[in-house]
């Protein structure tokens, strides 16, 4: 008896149990289901919810590894500093670095699926429906939007928090309001925000005090959001180039980094047809039309060169889109299609205000290190006003035609109207 | 050379109004198994059914017993609600069975056919003559009555209504389906007898949609609007050409009749005989030989379907085509509106890691390691499988990629979900029917019964706002 058929049988055996949506949770991972189509259309589509998140997950995969090797960089960087003459393959991509990134990161995957699964299972079991794939996105995204060295006790607590609150309490996967992943990250930020901001826990080893070599000062590893928060410009632009930033050889959230892996990933999602260009290209013109405006705002020269928003204001408006987050939410968090605005209109306006209010929270809040993930899930509140409004527009027209209707009396309304005439 | 005269008699026909209608969204399933356009007889049937499902929301009150004799046209049962509207019986023979379900619910009339077939005669009539309230009374009594379908509710006409516009869609496209064109072919007569009557029942007009291609017979009618539909399916439901030509708006009802029907129609009334024949299509994979036939509505499927054989023993016959026929069986009965059988292999088998390795034999609307865009014109064999579990919706704008109407498809079905009838109804349910709901249903990656939904929703509206 082979695998498919022993597994044929356990379903069956399992079949209205209590325990039957853990087994097929399992059981459908490793084979697509037997199931028929029993209404409607005969034949369906090849593509199914796990598909559509395995797309994205694939997507992400590159931001992963390339957090890995950009965590050992980033130590090895703040020991030693920076390499005079840095060549990728010699400083960059190496056995060490991946080594260290490795270490730190995987055990950040494992506690995310590994609780976040966990509770869906219990979900699932408890409420008796199928373990839905809606965590496998959120559970891989959660490892890369936190700083590198989150303790893996907190990570456990807010991921429990997240799919709970976030998720299972408004029904489960495709009924939730919030992002899960980014509530998962505005729980830890706000339940432990001395520990989540700094110049510390975005490096491995700053924490635990791990020194700079040749000396006993302790290591930090300040983002150039940070830099630029406090106004040291100079001192940023002396440490990290363009190409830095684009690459991602900087320091900040495991997976954020790399601009330039977060556009292929945006342009796989694209091609593919999974994620919402709309949305992708609205939020990248929204955050642009912000930093242009505070650009001009510094131009037209209304705020002085020692306001503390001056060095986040007269930051090259495009170059927003390679620092921080922001790029990273708007191609794998923003385009979430449950939290997000439904209608094609919609997603648009949605996009925008992101990218929009990213930039703003960014520049007027240095308190936050990014504003992307709270500007996300404020719009994730009002996408269904958003899309009201724009379903409005499509009743409002129909209203419209209702004006020139042709409505013929039935037969017999109007033989009982004549009769009621003659009377 | 400009031919006047020739332009001057088309005027009717080429009536300045008629638009053209290009579809852009929606998406071909080609499938293998389309018949050829031969046409065999089939095997004459013994046994002649009429399933009670075919009519959807209607109370039958039966009008002969068991084990009467019945000639062809003669009526079986009549609408409870509606007592003029009368069934009939397709071929004449006798009443064998009357299969009832739970409740005693009747589900199945069976008729062993005569050797001879003897038709109920109506007489001769003149059309010409016959206003609006005469000719009505007489299709109810014929029993053609049900081959005339309303919107809203897709369900059939109610003979109390005045529809403010009749349509018609020559133009096919749903996958492996009856060619129009070809099983109209020599007819023209009926046609244009079934459209002049029907012509007369509505103030409005009598809109008919073909294809591009010019070989319709249903291009010479007199008395209609002609379009020119093209585009991918659905731009042959005729759901899509209402809502493009002259939308539903709330209280408005529009009568829809399937091109076949009209032959039927056309035919008692040329005649005076309900001559139930009708070539059908029998396609899909699993046939060996997918062509037409010619039979008659409730023939038994097993008549046709073995004449041309079949290829493997697992599989789903549907009678209608793939995206909005019924469930049947090789031992099952050709339905009251079906011109087309299908035959696919059924999907009950596990698939090794289905959800996650490159596809290449399937259809989908995306690129998620799935290749169908790189094969446009490749035909492919579906089964019944699923393709994935049942989930809440999740993925936005998908449907709008195969939805031409000015209609938000996921709205409106979770509109219908919640049961909210002033949403149902602003967001253009009384626009819609099931079938246009099939393709949505089809890339739906969600696997949510979408057709069900609809008709749900429809049956609701129906009898909370009649």
């Amino acid at each position: 008896m082979g695998l498919k058929e022993k597994l044929h049988q356990t379903k069956l055996k399992y079949q209205g149990k209590k325990m039957a949506p853990a087994f097929n949770a399992i059981h459908t991972f490793l084979y697509a289901p037997n199931e028929t189509t029993h209404s409607g259309s005969h034949v369906r589509g090849a593509d199914d919810l796990k598909r559509t998140m395995n797309t994205v997950i694939m997507s992400l995969v590159p931001c992963l590894i390339f957090g890995m090797f950009n965590a050992g960089y980033q130590q090895y960087a703040a020991i030693n500093g920076f390499p005079a003459d840095f060549s990728i393959m010699e400083h960059f991509l190496t056995w060490d670095n991946f080594l260290i990134g490795a270490a730190t990161i995987l055990p950040l995957v494992v506690v995310s699926y590994g609780i976040g699964l966990a509770v869906e299972f219990v979900f699932a079991v408890i409420k008796g429906h199928e373990v839905e794939e809606g965590y496998l996105v959120t559970g891989m995204l959660v490892p890369l939007i936190v700083p590198v060295d989150t303790p893996l006790w907190m990570l456990a607590i807010a991921v429990i928090f997240g799919v709970v609150i976030g998720k299972e309490v408004f029904g489960g996967t495709g009924m939730n309001i919030l992002n899960p992943a980014l509530t998962i990250r505005a729980f830890l930020f706000f339940a432990y925000p001395t520990w989540m901001s700094g110049d510390k826990v975005w490096v491995h080893g700053a924490v635990d005090g791990v020194t700079k070599a040749g000396s006993t000062d302790a290591i930090s590893g300040e983002t150039v959001l940070g830099y630029l928060a406090q106004g040291n410009t100079a001192e940023m632009a002396q440490k990290y180039d363009l190409a830095d930033m684009f690459f991602g050889f900087i320091p900040g959230s495991v997976g954020e980094t790399s601009t330039f892996l977060i556009l292929l990933g945006g342009l796989f999602l694209i091609f593919s047809k999974i994620a919402s260009w709309r949305i992708m290209l609205s939020a990248v013109l929204g955050s642009l039309a912000m930093g242009l405006i505070f650009n001009g705002i510094v131009a037209a020269e209304w705020i002085p060169e020692y306001s503390k928003f001056y060095s986040l204001m007269s930051f090259e408006y495009w170059q927003h889109l390679l620092v921080g987050g922001l790029a990273f939410g708007i191609v794998f968090m923003a385009t979430d299609p449950v939290t997000g605005s439904q209608t094609n209109r919609g997603k648009w306006i949605y996009g925008f205000l992101i990218g929009f209010m990213s930039v703003m929270i960014r520049v007027f809040n240095p308190g936050y290190p990014e504003g992307v993930f709270l500007a996300i899930l404020l719009m994730n509140v009002f996408a269904p006003t958003i899309d009201h409004y724009v379903v409005r527009g499509n009743i409002k027209r129909r209203m419209k035609r209702l004006k020139n209707a042709t409505i013929y009396p039935k037969v017999t309304e109007g033989a009982e109207a004549l009769k009621t005439e003659t009377v | 050379m400009l031919n006047l005269p020739a332009i001057f008699d088309n005027t009717k026909v080429y009536n300045n109004m008629s638009k053209d209608i290009r579809i852009k969204k929606g998406l071909n399933i080609n499938l293998v198994g389309a018949a050829e356009q031969t046409t065999s007889k089939a095997v004459l049937s013994n046994v002649y059914a009429l399933n009670l499902d075919d009519f959807h929301g209607i109370t039958p009150k039966m009008l002969v017993k068991q084990g009467a004799e019945v000639k062809a046209g003669e009526p079986l049962f009549f609408n409870k609600s509606q007592e003029d509207m009368l069934f009939v019986s397709p071929v004449s023979g006798e009443l064998v069975e009357i299969v009832r379900g739970a409740r005693r619910r009747i589900l199945t009339l069976k008729i062993l056919a005569d050797k001879t077939q003897e038709y109920v005669a109506h007489g001769p009539l003149d059309l010409a003559a016959m206003d609006a309230e005469s000719l009505k009374a007489f299709l109810l009594k014929s029993g053609v009555w049900p081959f005339v379908k309303q919107r809203p509710y897709d369900i059939i006409a109610n003979p109390e209504s005045t529809p403010k516009a009749i349509f018609i869609s020559g133009y096919t496209t749903a996958p492996l389906a009856a060619e129009s064109d070809y099983v109209l072919q020599g007819k023209e007569a009926e046609l244009q007898a079934a459209i002049t009557a029907l012509g007369k029942l509505t103030p409005g007009k009598v809109h008919v949609s073909v294809g591009k291609s010019d070989n319709s017979p249903l291009e010479k009618m007199q008395g209609i609007t002609l379009h020119k539909v093209s585009g991918p399916h659905p731009a042959g439901l005729v759901g899509t050409q209402i809502n493009k030509i002259d939308p539903i708006n709330k209280g408005e009802v529009v009568w829809t009749i399937a091109p076949q029907d009209l032959i039927i129609i056309g035919e008692l009334l040329l005649t005076g005989k309900f001559n139930a024949e009708r070539t059908i299509a029998l396609t899909g994979s699993v046939v060996k030989a997918p062509k037409y036939y010619t039979t008659k509505i409730g023939a038994e499927i097993s008549t046709f379907l073995y004449a041309s054989g079949v290829h493997q023993d697992n599989y789903r016959l549907i009678n209608g085509d793939v995206l909005t026929g019924a469930k049947s069986h090789p031992e099952g009965y050709l339905g009251f509106y079906n011109n087309t059988v299908t035959a696919i292999p059924e999907g009950d088998d596990y698939e090794f890691f289905g959800w996650n390795k490159p596809i290449f034999n399937k259809v989908s609307t995306t690129r998620a390691l799935t290749f169908s865009w790189m094969q446009p014109k490749k035909k492919y064999d579906l089964t019944t499988n699923t393709n994935g579990e049942h989930r809440a919706f999740v993925v936005t704008g998908q449907y709008e990629q195969v939805f031409p109407m000015d209609i938000y498809p996921l709205q409106l079905l979770k509109a219908c979900m919640v049961k909210d009838l002033d949403e149902m109804e602003q967001l253009g349910l009384y626009e819609v029917a099931p079938e246009d709901f099939s393709l949505t249903e089809f890339i739906c990656i969600s696997k949510q019964p979408h057709q069900q939904i609809i008709r749900e929703g429809l049956d609701l509206l129906h009898q909370e706002i009649g």
